[in-house]
């Protein structure tokens, strides 16, 4: 091989390439020079810094948005919240500082012990929550002996306060600490282990604006951990405020009016599809989710035969029973099987086969027409009407109205209750339909469940003449100063296509319901508004007619739909009293109070001066003012 | 054309040597990001795709003859020329600065590719080019011009690092070119005016806040100055042995900006000390001196100069970033080749090691 030297034209090449090298030897002898002076001379100054001069990063949680009511009032906000972490690298005695908290704290050190051990994977520098929500007065007194306390810091966050307790807690939902599982979610990609999120309801769904962005603060501490001074701040910022359609004064009445009574109510603006309330009783207290919730507490709930910690306004389906009976009755004249004088003779009981369906009222109801049946419930006449339609085409017609799908009112896990057909049947269970099924289907018995949400939504569209909005629960997004930054207006989603002659009878109908004698829904009535509705029962299990007194979980649902005024709707409104036994006497009082609140809001009920409870002085006789009758085999 | 020399005589130890310090730096850059809670794939491993994508290319860039190079030189320079005016009329801005385009698809900063561009297109200009007293400053004429353009464009950007990066590189090449001492001193006189008015007028305030704090980073120890005293202090705590891998607590803390990227190097001046630093010190500076061999082992002088432009590229990078690191230069966001995180700087790196191994492979083929 011959050797090689350069050949490069002009021949200097090769001795350039030598200086060349030199230099980049001497630049890289000037970087290990500078290396040698850090690492070998300066570094136990430089080590000092490094160890006990140390800064330190805190986040500064953001404080997030506020929920308000249509009003503006405040549902929930934040209020200071104090809490104590440990920066383990800062700590010098383990042992003495868990039992010197324990006592400055009156904890249990073992408590404080184990949340020390679960955040030991973490880094070491990095501050770990062992007692949170402590008490101004404790804070305080930590603050007093801080100079015993190396590696202890008092951390302030902002925490959820909710000035009204356990109003709208299913609607408003609770804050829980992010999951493991959301952490690795991309949703979730800017929150820190030990970060609050919404978990339910509207702190959920409306995450997004509520949360704000975490600021932080670079802080430098001594050599045993004590904060010195803030060296740089990056401000939080304050999440957007969720401003509802809710009334809060019609929610708090609405939530009232059930007393002790479980069940849901959920009254709709008719124009615009804006939730007014949403209630679902009873509630539970929101903020003892957010801290450590006392177990018997949490026993309590579950305990509870009326299941306090549903949303039963949105993930109830009931059978809506009569509430029904107006889809059954639109469908049959839409399909011409009926008029305002077709008749139907009741004795009390419709034999079909070899079975015998009973009418509510055992005595029967005689010579009845559409606008009796619907006033009256009489379940004879729409046995006969629905064996006449079919299954197929109650279930087209309870479709329109938006039954059987989620309505998408904007919460998670929203139901959609089930309108049965013959294919569904068989899908579901294998098995063909009955036509005796379709006896009790038309009266909203059998397989039909429905949400509150969804009859809400039925009534408002029938009092719209066939215009479905969107039902949804807030109104705008606003952020800290108030300036509106995302509006949700009505939106109309869809139209069932019926004829207004139709829907004019139908109103009729249920305008009699609240208004004449022998309705059933008298205890809605206003003095001042026509109210037009219709009650409901709804059957929880099928029983014989038993004797005495029926235990609790076995008694039927109290339904109640209504709208009002009757010529120009505005609200809408759906009650369900679980096991509350007849919708004339348990949920019509409740609409009645609901659709009162709101005509009082808009100055055309003047508010009583006393607080005298506006009795309703009728009590529209038929069978609902008080005698229990033997549970039927169907129900009004 | 393509003949067994080719493998016979491909340069093992080249590649071995950038093997050798991306390891480590996929090491140090799996350290470093550790602190971080990260959605996906981890950096480390994303390093590594990187790695193997830069090396696919560095062996497709080889396996072309360099030769050929010569002819597309111009073409394209002026391709890369328009890419920067694009950039200003309708770039990306991120980050307060400008230097990404869309290109329908996909999205391109042209300031990178000018690196390899420029080195490209002086080899070319010089292959031709008479010298035989060294370069006078009417020849720099238009070596000047043909360096002015883009350098300006992308300090419009406004990208100081790459703008002077790409000064350095064509710098060092007019110097194995030769520059006559006469027109070395005549530039010299005239870059004091020049060094004034930029920085009166071409300096961005944050740019000048740098350079201020770089010679004072006391004055503003928990502004722009922080940067630099948290990366001394890294250093400078990992003594002779440093803090061991995972150990480092400057870096752990996340004291260090950007410490996978561009001060990746602290990170590992902190867990591994003097002795490591030591170590690749003398991996980098053998690649230098590797790179240098290869130009001065080179037949002819197109291919001489790009290995010199090449390793001169390397070189300015491991300065002027260790540099950064150590304090010695101001902060400028220039990445350490093959250590630091960031397929960016991985591609422009294999590419300019794929052009070394290329004409290290065909010496022998006049």
């Amino acid at each position: 091989m011959k050797a090689h030297s350069g050949i490069i034209p002009d021949g200097d090449g090769s001795r350039r390439i030598i200086w060349i090298s030199f230099g980049a030897f001497a630049m890289f002898f000037l970087l290990l020079s500078r290396l040698w002076y850090l690492q070998m001379i300066d570094t136990d100054n430089l080590l000092d810094q490094s160890e006990n001069n140390r800064l330190r990063f805190v986040p500064v949680a953001a404080p997030r948005g506020a929920i308000l009511d249509r009003n503006g009032k405040v549902l929930v906000s934040n209020t200071p919240s104090f809490s104590v972490a440990v920066i383990p690298k800062d700590v010098k005695d383990r042992e003495q500082l868990v039992s010197s908290l324990a006592r400055l704290l009156k904890l249990d050190p073992k408590e404080i012990q184990d949340k020390w051990n679960k955040g030991q994977g973490r880094a070491k520098y990095y501050p770990l929550v062992v007692a949170s929500n402590i008490s101004r007065d404790q804070m305080e007194y930590l603050e007093e002996n801080r100079l015993s306390l190396s590696g202890v810091n008092i951390e302030m966050k902002p925490v959820r306060a909710y000035p009204n307790g356990e109003l709208a807690s299913h609607l408003l939902g609770y804050l829980g600490e992010v999951s493991e599982e959301e952490l690795g979610n991309e949703r979730y990609k800017d929150y820190n282990a030990g970060d609050y999120t919404g978990k339910s309801g509207i702190e959920k769904s409306w995450e997004t604006f509520l949360h704000g962005t975490d600021g932080g603060r670079q802080i430098e501490v001594d050599a045993r951990g004590r904060f010195l001074r803030t060296v740089e701040e990056t401000a939080s910022t304050v999440g957007n405020s969720v401003m509802l359609t809710i009334d809060l004064d019609m929610q708090k009445i609405a939530e009232q009016a059930f007393g002790d009574k479980a069940g849901a109510a959920v009254a709709i603006d008719v124009n615009t599809g804006e939730v007014l309330a949403f209630a679902s009783n009873p509630g539970f207290d929101p903020a003892l989710f957010t801290g450590r919730l006392p177990p018997d507490k949490w026993k309590e709930y579950l305990e509870d035969k009326r299941h306090p910690l549903e949303n039963k306004a949105l993930k109830g389906m009931y059978p809506p029973g009569s509430t029904f009976k107006i889809i059954t009755a639109i469908a049959g004249i839409e399909e011409g099987l009926i008029d305002a004088h077709s008749s139907v003779d009741c004795p009390g009981y419709y034999k079909f086969g070899n079975a015998t369906f009973k009418c509510w009222d055992k005595k029967g109801h005689g010579h009845v027409e559409l606008r009796k049946a619907l006033r009256e419930s009489c379940d004879v006449y729409f046995y006969k009407l629905a064996e006449r339609l079919g299954v197929n085409r109650i279930a087209a017609y309870a479709k329109k109205f938006g039954l059987g799908a989620p309505m998408g009112i904007g919460l998670d896990n929203e139901k959609g209750g089930v309108i049965p057909t013959e294919e569904w049947k068989r899908k579901r269970f294998g098995t063909k339909w009955f036509s005796g099924e379709t006896l009790s289907v038309g009266i909203g018995q059998g397989y039909v469940l429905a949400t509150p949400v969804q009859l809400a939504s039925m009534i408002a569209t029938v009092a719209n003449d066939g215009v479905i909005y969107q039902p949804h629960l807030v109104k705008r997004i606003v952020d800290l100063d108030g300036k509106p930054i995302k509006e949700f207006p009505a939106q109309q989603v869809g139209r069932a296509n019926i004829k207004p002659s139709t829907f004019k009878l139908i109103k009729e109908g249920l305008f009699a319901v609240v208004n004449e004698p022998h309705g059933t829904g008298g205890m809605a009535r206003l003095a001042e508004v026509k109210v037009a509705g219709k009650t409901g029962s709804s059957q929880v299990v099928k029983m014989r007619d038993s004797k005495g007194e029926v235990p609790y979980q076995f008694r039927d649902h109290a339904l109640f739909v209504a709208f009002a005024p009757l010529e120009k709707p505005e609200i809408a409104v759906a009650v369900i009293v679980e096991h509350g036994e007849h919708g004339g006497s348990a949920a019509a009082p409740i609409a009645g109070k609901l659709l009162r609140a709101y005509f009082e809001g808009k100055g055309v009920i003047k508010k009583p001066v006393s607080k005298q409870e506006a009795k309703g002085e009728q009590a529209g006789d038929a069978g609902n003012s008080g005698t229990t009758p033997a549970a039927e085999e169907e129900t009004e | 054309m393509f003949d067994r020399r080719l493998f016979t005589n491909f340069d093992w130890t080249l590649l071995a040597l950038v093997l050798l310090i991306t390891g480590f730096g996929v090491i140090n850059i799996y350290s470093a990001s550790s602190s971080y809670r990260e959605i996906g794939t981890p950096y480390f491993l994303k390093q590594i795709y990187w790695t193997v994508a830069g090396i696919l290319l560095c062996l497709t860039v080889c396996s072309i003859d360099y030769h050929m190079l010569e002819d597309f030189a111009y073409w394209l320079y002026g391709a890369v020329l328009i890419l920067l005016v694009l950039v200003l009329v309708a770039g990306k801005t991120s980050m307060g600065a400008t230097r990404w385009i869309h290109l329908g698809f996909f999205t391109v900063q042209p300031s990178e590719p000018m690196k390899i561009v420029i080195i490209m297109t002086f080899a070319r200009f010089f292959s031709r080019y008479p010298v035989f007293q060294g370069l006078t400053l009417r020849d720099l004429l238009y070596p000047l011009a043909l360096l002015g353009a883009p350098a300006l464009l992308i300090m419009k950007q406004p990208d100081l690092g790459t703008a002077i990066l790409v000064s350095l590189i064509a710098g060092t090449m007019l110097l194995f070119v030769g520059v006559r001492w006469s027109a070395l001193a005549t530039m010299a006189a005239a870059a004091i005016p020049t060094i004034f008015l930029g920085w009166r007028f071409a300096l961005h305030d944050y740019q000048k806040k740098r350079i201020y704090n770089f010679l004072n980073p006391d004055l503003d120890p928990q502004g722009s100055g922080y940067h630099i005293i948290q990366s001394k202090i890294a250093v400078g705590s990992g003594g002779t042995f440093g803090k061991g891998f995972m150990h480092g607590t400057q870096s752990q803390l996340r004291f260090l900006p950007e410490q996978h990227t561009d001060f990746a190097f602290s990170v590992f001046a902190e867990e591994w000390g003097f002795v490591g630093c030591l170590v690749m010190l003398t991996l980098y500076l053998f690649l230098i001196f590797w790179g240098l061999g290869i130009a001065k082992r080179c037949n002819d002088r197109f291919g001489s100069l790009m290995a010199v432009g090449v390793s001169a590229m390397l070189f300015w990078h491991i300065v002027i970033n260790m540099g950064m690191v150590i304090g010695l230069f101001p902060v400028v966001g220039v990445p350490l080749p093959f250590f630091s995180y960031g397929g960016t700087s991985m591609v422009t790196s294999m590419v300019g090691v794929g052009i070394l191994l290329n004409i290290s492979m065909r010496r022998f083929m006049f």
